[in-house]
């Protein structure tokens, strides 16, 4: 089927949402996403969504804007990153007014908690800025912009996969997706496209992220050339819950919950005298890893223990009642009476589409841009985290580029006109899939998922080093070989998820090359990215964003300036 | 442990009518029975159908009918069901391939609320104040997360497709017990009516099923005394 829309939205999590109510009255939108959209993953965010609104003690935007450059060890642009910290202050009085139900203060107003690497007057101690909903605040920024996406009579198509970019003459013209339900192709030519896929962590063993985080969009872009940013980068979330990955909230710490070892000591006080449990991630799970090499995990085992029981039954179950529940459900433990088994997961992609402040994405070093062409949230790198991304941080890059991004698409449809498709648009899309339908080479997809999961996790997580980073890449370029001999049994159209899955193991693996190329070349050890051979930070050499690009089968790396404006590199101790 | 796993299964492109398959699987007493549901299909058949995405109980995509009770595969472990388990697709939707149903006739009603925020006044510059006492009158029916377990597992849903069911009464309530919501009237104005809220009989299946542990029935009560007294 073939389908005119002025704007289209490929997800509908935080960002696509937020863009798609963007451009009301703006020109006719679609929304085309691969689940519901309120079974995005921006529901699983648990904490909340930083804002320097000071409604319990003060606050200002510049504090919060130096956190997260520091919090992202310097290698975030500054411009964007004070928009980020303006904006979200309004971003969430309009959440607010479209009805999110945010926890309240004793007089009423958003209430706010204290969260990792979040300071009061640059780095003097903790800071309440986390406007929060109990331990669900994502669930509710995704139900209210849903909500509001009704009332504005959004159209939506939903478990619709995008399988391919119209991109000719260097202008993206629209997208081909294909309907899960009926495994017909559409075509969908647009104006503008807004990639708003999400994050990729599908690629780690252990993981917080849903099954369809597998970077979509940009393995998408990948393909076709353009290059993806600071893919070495990716965050392993101190706190899962052991071996399932499952997120236990930072909040559990904003609340005063500590992490303990073996000898029931309060270890983050040596890691980080200053902020100690609410120290940002990457200091926190290497602290972890730390104390499990030492042999100070629980029982000398591979976690330590997450203790929330002093805080007292009352304060749980009102302001962590899902952190309880998942305890209950999955561990048979209570937190109000026992610690919490815990140790890193991988959660949350730094790196993605390299994109302007208005969501434009870059092409390469010198600002040029991809006409028709947008990303926003995860998926983009904007890039407001850098090398490590501050807790509270994910929910305000979606709310506040998602919707700069749709204000700039409402703009860009209404100057510019429909260009035409070539003849047969879906043919791309339609090979792809019918080589994986008619391959008969034997290889299962599940076996090199699992394969691919297991060396990231091993080679390219928290600690990182030269020897495992190559022997990393080797065996991804050798299951990316593999790839090319799988074989599924589900030759069906309606509800093909053997197929669905097939095609996002393709992404995952182009993205894991990427990443474990660029985290090789990278002998530095910044934010998130650790490297064991080269364990200090090297800003004469490597104060640079990476570009990563496919181009003959082979990952080129380039590497683009940072944006400094106001805070000048210092030494990152908390 | 091993653990039998018996699984309705249709699909349009195959099948007359639906019929049992049965897989056996090793697992331990603390796997999700979602693992279960995704080692038969990498292992044993690829061709197994069935939605999931976050894996922990939020997204609320692996609604089924398991044992006989309407669940999240992701939030039920092997321990919990023994090792003998049926699994079949809700009851009350069209099936369309094995575990997956129509989920359209479901959203309908819940856009049929309005599920929204209403209230034309220009906001404040800063936020809408909202106490906390009055926050709480609303907070459990802000949990939902349009699972369908509930709607699906209601007898009174089942007799009569029309019913608007627990899930949409659930939105109903979250945003006529919104203090700064000005649509209660035209919400409650809708839902008084044979297949709004007095089609509920106070069944409770609704509640039992809820995997966020809403207290649906209490809600849809405090809907019918608004309605009664007038008072919200």
């Amino acid at each position: 089927m073939y389908h005119n829309y002025d704007a289209l939205i490929v997800g509908g999590g935080g960002a696509g949402l937020m863009a798609a109510l963007q451009l009301a009255g703006a020109g006719s939108t679609a929304v085309l996403s691969k689940l519901y959209p309120t079974r995005s993953h921006t529901g699983a965010a648990q904490g909340g969504i930083g804002a320097a609104l000071g409604n319990h003690e003060e606050d200002l935007w510049e504090w919060h804007m130096f956190d997260t450059v520091k919090g992202g060890d310097y290698l975030v642009d500054q411009g964007a990153t004070e928009l980020l910290s303006k904006e979200a202050i309004e971003v969430v009085y309009e959440l607010e007014h479209w009805g999110l139900p945010f926890d309240r203060t004793p007089d009423g107003k958003i209430a706010q908690r204290p969260f990792g690497g979040h300071t009061r007057n640059y780095g003097e101690g903790p800071v309440r800025r986390s406007c929060y909903a109990a331990d669900r605040t994502g669930h509710m920024i995704l139900q209210t912009l849903y909500q509001r996406c009704i009332r504005n009579s959004v159209n939506f198509f939903d478990e619709f996969q995008v399988v391919d970019l119209l991109i000719e003459e260097g202008v993206c013209r629209g997208v081909v997706a294909y309907e899960m339900g009926t495994g017909e192709l559409h075509t969908f030519r647009a104006k503008a496209v807004l990639l708003a896929t999400g994050g990729f962590g599908r690629m780690f063993s252990i993981t917080s992220n849903a099954h369809s985080f597998t970077g979509d969009g940009p393995a998408m872009l990948l393909r076709k050339g353009y290059p993806l940013e600071d893919m070495e980068f990716f965050q392993f979330h101190p706190t899962g819950i052991r071996e399932m990955g499952i997120l236990i909230t930072e909040a559990v710490r904003g609340e005063g919950g500590v992490l303990l070892n073996d000898a029931g000591e309060r270890f983050m006080e040596t890691y980080s005298p200053t902020l100690k449990d609410l120290a940002p991630r990457d200091i926190v799970a290497r602290a972890i890893y730390l104390e499990v090499r030492k042999g100070n995990g629980i029982g000398g085992g591979d976690y330590v223990n997450l203790d929330a029981s002093h805080l007292g039954r009352e304060a749980i179950e009102a302001k962590l009642p899902d952190i309880q529940d998942f305890c209950k459900t999955y561990l048979g433990i209570d937190p109000a009476e026992e610690p919490m088994p815990v140790q890193p997961t991988a959660h949350y992609a730094m790196g993605g589409i390299p994109t302007d402040t208005d969501g434009r994405v870059l092409t390469g070093t010198d600002g040029a841009t991809l006409p028709g062409c947008y990303a926003a949230g995860e998926c983009a790198c904007v890039s407001v985290h850098g090398a490590n991304r501050l807790g509270t941080n994910s929910l305000v890059d979606l709310v506040v580029f998602g919707r700069r991004a749709g204000r700039h698409m409402a703009r860009y449809v209404a100057e510019n006109d429909f260009l035409p498709l070539s003849p047969e648009p879906e043919y791309a899309a339609r090979a792809e899939i019918d080589g994986i339908l008619g391959n008969t080479g034997g290889e299962s997809d599940a076996v090199i998922r699992e394969e691919l999961r297991a060396v990231m996790m091993d080679n390219v997580g928290v600690f990182r080093e030269r020897g495992m980073l190559l022997e990393a890449v080797k065996k991804v370029r050798e299951l990316k070989e593999r790839y090319r001999n799988i074989s599924i049994e589900d030759k069906g159209r309606t509800w093909n998820t053997e197929l669905l899955s097939a095609l996002e193991l393709g992404y995952l693996l182009d993205l894991a090359e990427v990443t474990a190329v660029s985290a090789e070349a990278r002998t530095e050890s910044r934010g998130a990215h650790s490297r064991e051979d080269f364990p200090e930070r090297d800003d004469e050499e490597w104060l640079k964003h990476t570009l990563s690009a496919m181009r003959d089968g082979k990952v080129e790396l380039t590497y683009k300036p940072v944006d400094i404006t106001r805070f000048e590199p210092k030494p990152r101790t908390y | 442990m091993k653990v039998t796993i018996e699984i309705k299964r249709f699909d349009p492109e195959r099948d007359e009518k639906p019929h049992w398959q049965k897989f056996e699987v090793e697992a331990e007493p603390s796997d999700r029975l979602l693992g279960l549901l995704q080692k038969i299909k990498d292992e044993s058949d690829g061709t197994l159908g069935f939605r999931r995405s976050c894996a922990h109980g939020i997204c609320g995509s692996d609604s089924m009918l398991i044992n006989g009770m309407n669940r999240l595969a992701c939030k039920v472990l092997v321990k919990d069901l023994g090792d003998h388990v049926r699994i079949e697709p809700l009851k009350g939707l069209p099936v369309v391939k094995d575990l997956i149903v129509d989920m359209e006739p479901f959203f309908e009603k819940f856009r049929v609320v309005k599920p929204f925020l209403m209230n034309d006044e220009p906001p404040p510059p800063t936020e809408w104040t909202q106490s906390p006492i009055e926050r709480a009158l609303f907070d459990d029916t802000t949990k939902c997360i349009l699972c369908a377990c509930c709607t699906t597992s209601c007898p009174s849903f089942w007799a009569n497709k029309d019913y608007l069911g627990p899930a949409s009464l659930v939105q109903a309530h979250r945003f006529i017990f919104d203090s700064r919501d000005r649509g209660g009237e035209e919400r409650l104005d809708m839902i008084n009516a044979r297949e709004g809220v007095w089609r509920c009989r106070t069944i409770f299946n609704c509640v039992e099923a809820c995997p966020r542990e809403i207290n649906i029935t209490k809600a849809i009560g405090q809907l019918k005394k608004a309605l009664l007294y007038n008072r919200y």
